[in-house]
């Protein structure tokens, strides 16, 4: 049989293997290959301290005593994982987003970096823990006990355990505090504990191997002897099956140590996606071969404590490598949980126990107090040793007996009470610090009582007479029955109890209270991780300055590091080589820098001694940008609904004034037309009803009779011209389209306009205006027509002139007089019906020429205008754009 | 009357491309897993006690478990090209 002290040697050396690998691992993380160290695998395999040695050694008792139930504690966390989407993607995003570098930081920063909360659970951390790093010595100590023969005897389990906790504390000490910045990972341990993962599953596989094809003849013999053994039967309470497989989830996202390799260690979210089945594997991996095992060691050694199967099995089959190995794993399981519990309590008393006291004594300040970083890696350090101790105190109080077999369940119940907390906090925004510290609290006291303070042992924390009657004869407060619920399982009883009065005292005092400004705005941080880009809120241009900030910021990070960070700032400012400029945002991202370090609360507490005062108005500025961050999505929807309603409205408005001008244009022209068609009528009557009375010289009559016929005909003309322009208007009327020389087209105006030709000289280009259009001859005959008579009409320079010119590339002939033009205000009426300019009686029309022209043109697909400006005027006709290349090509007519 | 156009602020869109479509489909997929996981693994809770062999409970366990594992393996590798296809990493 392998000897004691050859067991002490093997593990000595395994020990120093793994110095070797966490030694060779950080020495090729600072040489810069550190890619495969940051692989997905080697995340999912640091996971696996989730499987301590109570899960190594225990799950196999566990099932010997429970049958499947033990399958449960592998089971949530599985859950857990396959539904990372929910939940652990939203943790990690925010662990990296918010550089969280513990449990309590994580609760402390998103409930205002409130350091209460951190104290808080820091305290419920350490009180859940403890027994549970005791545990882990226990097993140490019960394995070696194993291999122990009677001469070694006088070698107590205690000073085994006493030294592992010594060599532990060395090792994470060694390898844990080598940097402060959470986000540097611990590459040295995160390895050590990779290949810890790897021995431990190997040698519960070989141990489950050996035992069903060697021992057990095979699987289906194996799965013969399960449903004969003693714990065939399938009898098991649902309500515990269900209870521990949540109790176990919960505790995933709990447990200090889990948080730490889940959250904190995470070197890159995608990595989830592989642990997201990975994981679940390596549990299944894990507790595939538990019941065979534990059956077997029942069939074979009825005696033997079940909790040691795993190597009592192969040493009574004399297979001792096989037996070393398993040892081995046991160790693993132990060693790599203990030490990033370590890790994970040390950083929280430190960050938010030590640092904060420190700083409290020191009133005067950050800057002044001599090297910060120095001390914080210091308390670190100290706050190991600290937790090892306690935790091999408590192994030493309690005796090292049965009572620290259940702990594993008991520290469960009782990391969990932060889960209301921290899921309120990451879904709920109205979540509140009052109604976090009142849920913990009281949840805490609830575990404590009903649990952990019953589980000391019977009769010592709490004596007997009040487990039976409750205190003062209170029965309804008694520890495993509270409210007269004695008939649940105790574990079952302080888990319901514990976290059913947690979260309704979280949510009540939560709906109750008031957040602060700087906890809503961590709030909203939280809860819309992936909605909100910017940092955390800040500070404004506070007293410090950059010289100072530096100089705290050197003492906290490091000097090489914290230069790096300022240049980084000041590059990103443009003012490279230069201090950067003390912005908002650059507090703001220092900060979070520092806080990556000593912890989101500390860093606060830190930045506002240097920013004195300034965080008050700053707070009250958050206030207002949350305040508006929360109305402007209000706000968002009650001005898409009024720019609805306004545009709405708007169309409304436009078609009423479209209306009213438009029964305003009737109006005024109903008006315009019986004006101008009476003044002939007044003439025609007065002069007719003169001829009537008779007695009128001959000559007299022919004059009358021939005003009378003027005035008929002016009627007429006016008739027309208004048939002509209703025609137009209705859109009605056929265009004859055919292609026409343009100068044909003047030609005829001409000759129509200026029957003598005498009055108005005309400038003309016979050689341009040989371009051929496709256009409606007379009718664009007519609007020529139009201008030049106006033109005679209105030109009153000593020597009239009118220059007719073709714009080829714009398609236009421009009409000029020498006039003295039109003044640019009157431009805009001119084309209205009835509008004349001056003397109405020197026009001789009845002002409807010009509206006519803008019709025609209009239906002509072109333009007539009025171009402003010094000179005579100037009226553009613009032929419609499709005739313009007809237009262009036509050089051979040159 | 101007803008015929409806407006899209504060609200998401109500049409999707097909590829965008796809992944939310396969966010709601991630999500269910564990739900499904999770009655599948209370399942036997039903089934009789004292007369099922405790064996054939094992096996189905590990069989589910089995399956999950699996089946998380497909999605996170279908989530990773979607997520890669799409350059975003938008809350779903």
């Amino acid at each position: 049989m392998l000897g004691f002290n050859a067991l002490v040697g093997i593990a000595l050396f395994y020990v120093a293997f793994l110095f070797g690998v966490a030694f060779a691992a950080e020495r090729r993380a600072a040489q810069g290959h550190d890619s495969w160290l940051r692989s997905p695998w080697i995340y999912t395999l640091s996971l696996s301290i989730y499987c301590t040695a109570w899960t190594f050694y225990g799950a196999v008792g566990y099932a010997a005593r429970s049958g499947l139930e033990y399958l449960t504690i592998y089971l949530g966390p599985s859950l857990v994982m396959l539904g990372w989407w929910w939940l652990l993607r939203k943790l990690v995003r925010v662990g990296r987003a918010q550089r969280i570098t513990s449990i309590a930081d994580l609760i402390s920063s998103r409930y205002g970096k409130s350091t209460l909360l951190g104290v808080i659970v820091t305290l419920l951390a350490v009180i859940g823990v403890t027994p549970y790093i005791a545990l882990q010595l226990q097993s140490i100590a019960q394995s070696l006990d194993v291999f122990a023969g009677p001469e070694d005897a006088a070698l107590g389990g205690s000073s085994v355990a006493l030294w592992s906790a010594i060599g532990l504390a060395l090792f994470t000490i060694l390898f844990g505090t080598r940097n402060l910045d959470a986000n540097e990972r611990h590459h040295g341990i995160v390895m050590a504990i990779a290949v810890e993962a790897v021995v431990k599953l190997g040698a519960l596989l070989a141990v489950g191997v050996f035992v069903v094809w060697d021992l057990g003849g095979g699987p289906a013999q194996m799965l013969a002897r399960i449903d004969a053994s003693p714990i065939a039967a399938w009898d098991q309470q649902s309500g515990r099956w269900i209870g521990f497989t949540l109790l176990s989830a919960a505790a995933l996202l709990c447990l200090p140590r889990m948080f730490q390799v889940l959250v904190v260690e995470n070197a890159d979210e995608a990595h989830l996606g592989t642990a997201s089945w990975a994981f679940p594997l390596y549990l299944a991996l894990m507790s595939l071969f538990v019941v065979p095992i534990a059956v077997m060691g029942l069939e074979r050694l009825p005696e033997a404590n079940p909790d040691m199967f795993v190597l009592t099995l192969p040493l009574d089959a004399g297979r001792d490598g096989l037996a070393a190995w398993a040892f081995l794993g046991g160790f693993s399981s132990a060693a790599s949980m203990v030490m990033v519990a370590t890790i994970a309590l040390a950083t929280m008393v430190s960050n938010h126990i030590v640092v904060p006291l420190w700083l409290h004594a020191r009133s005067q300040g950050a800057v002044m107090s001599g090297d910060v970083r120095a001390m914080v890696l210091t308390s670190r350090r100290l706050s190991i040793l600290g937790v090892l101790g306690l935790g091999y105190l408590y192994f030493h109080l309690s005796g090292g007996g049965a009572a620290l077999a259940s702990i594993g369940l008991v520290a469960f119940v009782g990391v969990v009470q932060v889960l209301p907390a921290m899921l309120g906090g990451l879904f709920w925004r109205g979540a509140t610090r009052g109604g976090a510290a009142a849920g913990l609290v009281l949840g805490f006291a609830v575990w404590l009582w009903a649990m952990f303070l019953p589980s000391v042992g019977d009769g010592t924390a709490i004596p007997a007479s009040v487990m039976a009657q409750g205190p003062f004869g209170l029965g309804w407060l008694r520890p495993q029955a509270l409210f007269g619920t004695g008939g649940l399982d105790p574990v079952l009883h302080a888990a319901m109890w514990s976290l059913t009065l947690n979260a309704a005292a979280f949510v009540a005092v939560s709906l109750a209270s008031f957040p602060g400004p700087v906890e809503r705005l961590q709030g909203a941080q939280f809860v819309g991780v992936f909605d909100v880009s910017g940092g955390p809120g800040g500070w404004s241009r506070g007293a410090a300055d950059a010289e100072t900030l530096l100089v705290m910021a050197q003492r906290i990070i490091g000097a090489a590091q914290a230069q790096a960070l300022f240049a980084r700032a000041a590059a990103a400012q443009g003012r490279a080589g230069a201090l950067p400029e003390v912005t908002p945002n650059f507090i703001r991202a220092l900060e979070r820098d520092l806080a990556g370090s000593v912890g989101a609360a500390t860093a606060h507490a830190m930045i506002g001694q240097m920013t004195e005062g300034a965080s008050v108005t700053v707070e009250d500025l958050i206030a207002v940008a949350d305040e508006t961050a929360q109305i402007v999505e209000y706000s968002g929807r009650l001005e898409q609904k009024s720019a609805e309603l306004e545009r709405t409205a708007g169309a409304l408005r436009e078609a009423n004034a479209k209306l009213t001008a438009l029964s305003v244009q009737k109006d005024g022209f109903l008006s315009q037309v019986s004006h101008e068609l009476r003044t002939p009528m007044t003439s025609i009557r007065a002069f007719a009803e003169i001829l009537r009375e008779g007695g009128l010289e001959p000559r007299d009559q022919a004059r009358f009779a021939a005003i009378i016929g003027d005035e008929a005909g002016r009627l007429t003309r006016l008739l027309d011209d208004l048939l002509d322009l209703s025609v137009l208007e209705a859109g009605q009327g056929r265009l004859d389209l055919r292609r026409v020389r343009l100068g044909e087209v003047i030609d005829r105006a001409v000759a129509a306009a200026l029957p003598d030709p005498g009055g108005l000289r005309l400038l003309r280009d016979p050689q341009a205006e040989t371009v051929q259009i496709e256009t409606d001859p007379d009718r664009l005959a007519q609007v020529f027509i139009n201008l030049i008579a106006n033109a005679r009409k209105y030109c009153d320079a000593g020597r009239p002139e009118l220059r007719i010119v073709w714009h080829p590339a714009l398609g236009a002939v421009d009409f000029i007089d020498n006039g003295p033009g039109i003044p640019a205000d009157h431009g805009r009426v001119i084309f209205e019906k009835f509008s004349r300019l001056g003397d109405p009686g020197r026009a001789g029309g009845a002002g409807l020429g010009l509206a006519i022209c803008r019709e025609i043109m209009t239906r002509l697909g072109g333009a007539v205008r009025f171009l402003p400006g010094p000179g005579g005027a100037t009226f553009r006709v613009e032929l419609p754009r499709a005739v313009s290349p007809l237009a262009i090509d036509q050089p051979e007519a040159v | 009357m101007p803008g015929g156009e409806t407006p899209r602020r504060g609200g998401r869109p109500v049409f999707l491309a097909r590829a965008s479509y796809r992944r939310r489909r396969l966010h709601d997929a991630a999500r269910l897993a564990p739900l499904a996981a999770g009655f599948l693994w209370t399942l036997p809770l039903l089934w009789p006690r004292g007369s099922t062999p405790v064996s054939t409970v094992l096996v189905y366990l590990f069989a589910t478990w089995g399956v999950s594992v699996l089946v998380s393996v497909l999605l996170a590798r279908a989530l990773r090209r979607a997520d890669a296809e799409a350059g975003v990493q938008e809350e779903g």
